[in-house]
């Protein structure tokens, strides 16, 4: 399917997007512990949204599959049902699985919040990009008392 | 018709640039055309927060993923590995790791050594100069003395061990076994115009720093200077021949607008690596070469190997390198040369990588089953992040007929050029290789006490290095190209990519694809009053 085909798909429609949002957020839910927002955060999913809706043919037969899987009342389900649910799609469709994982943590991993809570600083790796340790050369020695291990050849 | 030129290079990557910048001292008129575009460092993942994203849509190394207009989608629906590429100016160094070993000595000579598939009618030491020169023209980082090596120079200092490399060398160590910092194509200094690696943890998505020896900044960014033309966006379909003399007289290629133009050359040089070779010269079709270009001895898209990869990945409860510093590390070439005790012939080279960053975490640990969907997930999460180590076995595929690239009798590109059709399965030899490095990288990571330890055998997604299906030798009847790259059919075609290895060592090809390039070059130079005899 080509990228000018991708664009005139349909968006979702609002009850798609409900699902979706069920989705996600009984995926990665929020977090007091943490102090994270789940990924049907407002400003979160409003990403999943764009990117949902780039592919949305794919998500729209995702979702219905797994709403199969859930006895066709997936966003009615607790949240140990829903993961249930989503246990078996990705043992019968891991590819599907996948896709659907996909939409979520690229956007929930992006996150200002999310990012913080992780430690990291809200910025690209480019320009600034990170520190490396060297580690310890020495540990090398080793491996040069033990010779040569290369073929040799006539 | 455009203006004809002494020499026609097709493919803009690895093999095209270093080939195109060797042969531009002669003062030929040399043209490069290249279906794809030239990437600017700005339009790069890393330099925006959507970084890893990307990396699952425009910057997939599938193209059937990525399906970018520069882009012919791939049927590899009967094969158990989906190729890996990148289609514009640096070809696959675009979005290569950078892990740039040399092949062994032995890897020349697996018939006599081992009885099987065919020695090469070349060896290691033909291409050592090349591969000394590929390295200086690249920048490449490295640590000399490395044992499992013959001798070679360094031309920058190694990439950090890091404390990935820090905790697996001293696993390693433990276990008696051999390990060394990657030989890698990444600027640890800066070196002819390049700025030193600054860690940015995404080389796979292409360099904004530009410390990645990807061609367009390495060999191109020469080869341009010496007045070689490079025209992008301009698709082959097929090199063409002249009927009375059985020469390549040219290449019919699809503009920018879409508009068919023929291309009139003396010589024509193919560097589109082990599947677009192949496809364009089963798609050169003619009454004096009905089964396609080249093709006499009916090797042309057979023998396709792959590497097929093992990924055996673990964690570390101690932090390692996560999202900073290139991906690879250190190398482990332990069982890399035959030990037929171990029930399999010839080896394998364990790539251990550095980690990934918070998306990538997210998407591979519930891939895997280890971050769960649901209530537990943040602190599964939090548990593993930073703490990812993978090891990349690279397995070496030994040549067999049935593993073959063809037409697709339906699919096409947008130009209406035949898409290229892979068949691929794995053998029992490598299968058995497989399993036993499964297993020795499984020791490994309990020595160095990780917990979690996953495998995937082969890794679908990982079919990078495109090896075999134009093969060099001696013999017409079993080759498609004599021993330094001549067409056996075609006396001023040339092929100098991939397709042209005999067999494939266990390491990434690019250093040994570049070598060939060169030494190529070096041989069309000295036979330039003769080189059709």
């Amino acid at each position: 399917m080509s990228e000018a085909t991708l664009r005139l798909e349909l968006p979702l429609s609002a009850d798609e997007q409900r699902m979706l949002r069920a989705v996600v957020g009984s995926m990665i839910p929020a977090s007091p512990e943490y102090g994270v927002p789940g990924a049907d955060d407002e400003s979160i999913f409003a990403e999943v949204l764009i990117v949902a809706n780039a592919e949305a043919s794919r998500v729209r037969q995702g979702l219905a599959q797994l709403d199969e899987l859930a006895g066709g009342a997936f966003a009615a389900l607790d949240l140990t049902a829903r993961a249930a649910a989503a246990e078996r799609l990705h043992e019968c469709a891991p590819a599907v699985f996948m896709f659907l994982v996909g939409i979520a943590v690229r956007c929930y991993y992006r996150d200002d919040r999310v990012m913080e809570s992780l430690g990291m600083e809200r910025r690209p790796p480019f320009p600034r990009g990170f520190e490396l340790e060297q580690g310890d050369w020495s540990l090398l020695d080793a491996v040069r008392e033990r010779g040569p291990i290369y073929r040799k050849v006539p | 018709m455009q203006e004809p030129v002494d020499v026609l290079i097709i493919g803009a990557g690895a093999s095209g640039a270093a080939i195109a910048w060797s042969l531009a001292e002669t003062r030929m008129r040399i043209l490069c055309l290249e279906q794809g575009d030239w990437v600017r460092s700005t339009d790069y993942p890393s330099n925006g927060r959507d970084w890893e994203s990307r990396q699952l849509t425009d910057f997939s190394y599938n193209p059937n993923v990525r399906r970018a207009a520069a882009d012919y989608p791939i049927n590899d629906q009967d094969s158990a590995i989906s190729v890996a590429n990148f289609n514009g100016v640096g070809g696959g160094t675009i979005l290569y790791a950078g892990h740039f070993p040399r092949l062994h000595p032995s890897d020349f000579r697996v018939r006599s050594l081992d009885g099987v598939a065919d020695d090469w009618p070349i060896d290691y030491a033909t291409l050592e100069p090349y591969y000394a020169e590929n390295d200086r023209m690249m920048g490449i980082a490295s640590l000399a003395g490395d044992p499992a090596y013959p001798a070679k120079p360094s031309v920058l200092p190694p990439i950090p061990l890091g404390k990935t490399g820090e905790t697996l060398g001293r696993a390693f160590n433990e276990k008696g076994w051999h390990w060394w910092p990657s030989d890698s194509a990444i600027a640890t200094q800066d070196y002819e115009g390049r700025a030193k690696c600054i860690n940015l943890g995404h080389c796979i998505a292409g360099c904004a720093q530009g410390a990645k020896a990807s061609v367009d900044v390495t060999y191109w960014a020469d080869a341009l200077r010496a007045r070689v033309e490079l025209r992008t966006r301009c698709r082959v379909r097929e090199v063409t021949v002249d009927p009375t003399t059985g020469l390549a007289n040219g290449a019919i290629y699809y503009d920018p607008t879409g508009a068919e133009c023929f291309q009139p050359a003396e010589v024509v040089i193919l560097a589109c690596n082990g599947v677009g070779t192949p496809r364009i010269l089963l798609n050169s079709k003619s009454q004096s070469f009905p089964n396609g270009l080249a093709n006499s001895s009916g090797l042309v898209g057979k023998n396709l190997m792959f590497h097929p990869y093992a990924t055996v990945s673990a964690y570390f409860d101690e932090p390692l390198d996560g999202y900073r510093g290139p991906h690879i590390s250190v190398w482990s070439q332990q069982f890399y040369e035959t030990d037929a005790s171990r029930g399999f012939l010839r080896g394998y080279t364990f790539q251990c990588n550095r980690g990934t960053g918070p998306v990538m975490n997210a998407y591979s640990g519930m891939r895997t089953g280890r971050i769960p969907w649901g209530a537990d997930h943040h602190r599964a999460y939090r548990r593993t992040f930073n703490g990812l180590s993978s090891i990349a076995v690279i397995c070496e595929d030994l040549p067999e007929e049935h593993n073959a690239v063809t037409l697709d009798p339906v699919l096409k590109d947008g130009n209406g050029i035949p898409a290229p059709k892979i068949d691929y399965r794995l053998s029992e030899n490598t299968r058995r290789m497989g399993e036993h490095a499964i297993a020795r990288a499984k020791e490994l990571y309990e020595t160095a006490g990780a917990y979690d330890v996953h495998s995937d055998f082969p890794s679908p997604w990982a079919g990078w290095h495109l090896m075999g299906t134009a093969r060099m030798g001696n013999d017409p009847s079993r080759s498609v190209v004599n021993e330094w790259c001549r067409s056996h059919d075609v006396k001023n075609l040339f092929i100098v990519d991939g397709s042209v290895f005999v067999t494939s060592g266990g390491v990434n090809p690019t250093s040994t694809i570049q070598a060939i390039a060169l030494y190529a070059a070096d041989n069309i130079k000295k036979r330039l009053s003769n080189l059709f005899d």
